[in-house]
């Protein structure tokens, strides 16, 4: 099974649904389509917020996203993924990152943007600054995320097809 | 060796990168950032709580326990928090 591809770090905006799209042109064995975007909140703890700065590692942040891309295609029967995260500043009700997975069905694209979403929290190099009337800090990062990330690392086999 | 700094490593070393000799004794990446822990003010409050501070070689993440030797670039950044 070839499943292409795309992982793209960008500071300028991306289009979700264009994404999407170019995952299913021109086939018809795919079945299921699963997008992810996580979005810049206006707010942290009640305190509104300005605008998130991301900072990445340029180089490590593609490599790591591509080695769990390629986890996430042996773990799952994937026809095509796209992760786009951005970077630089990013200001409340923007898109901050987007996967998208392609399968024959439903489970193991919903599974496998899931793995990438833990995964990209935990294990690729961003660090997001943020910008409050008091100030700008650092966000922490939160044991919450670590135990999402864990729990694929009991090796589990592709569910059965629908 | 080549290091480079991210985030809050970055901001209290006050430099993105740089290029420094490494005593021959200084094997590991824990042992290495002991060292760094040693070059001034800035550096011991990078690295006064080392079991927060990750590292990458090359690109790549590894632990404390990694051997330095032959590494390229190496890394060092607080806790992930993209997505």
């Amino acid at each position: 099974m070839s499943a292409k591809s795309t992982v793209r770090l960008q500071r300028e905006p991306f289009d979700v649904a264009a994404e999407a799209a170019k995952l299913t042109r021109g086939r018809t064995d795919v079945g299921a389509v699963v997008t992810f975007t996580g979005i810049c909140r206006g707010d942290e703890a009640g305190e509104p917020i300005a605008a998130l700065t991301l900072e990445h590692y340029p180089g490590m942040a593609e490599a790591e996203i591509e080695r769990h891309v390629a986890e996430a295609n042996e773990r799952w029967p994937l026809m095509g993924v796209a992760v786009i995260h951005r970077y630089g500043r990013i200001a409340p009700g923007e898109d901050i990152v987007m996967v998208a997975t392609a399968s024959s069905h439903r489970q193991a694209a919903f599974a496998a943007a899931e793995f990438l979403m833990d995964y990209l929290k935990t294990r690729a190099p961003f660090w997001k600054q943020v910008e409050k009337s008091g100030g700008i800090s650092w966000v922490d990062a939160r044991q919450a995320d670590d135990t999402a990330a864990d729990r694929w690392r009991t090796p589990r086999k592709p569910q059965a097809a629908e | 060796m080549k290091l480079r700094y991210f985030a809050w490593v970055r901001e209290r070393i006050g430099k993105p990168e740089e290029d420094i000799d490494i005593p021959a004794n200084v094997t590991t990446v824990g042992q290495l950032m002991a060292f760094l822990a040693t070059r001034g003010e800035e550096y011991a409050h990078a690295f006064d709580n080392p079991k927060v501070i990750r590292a990458a070689i090359d690109k790549a993440h590894v632990n404390g326990q990694a051997s330095i030797k032959n590494a390229g670039e190496i890394a060092f950044f607080p806790p992930m928090t993209g997505g």
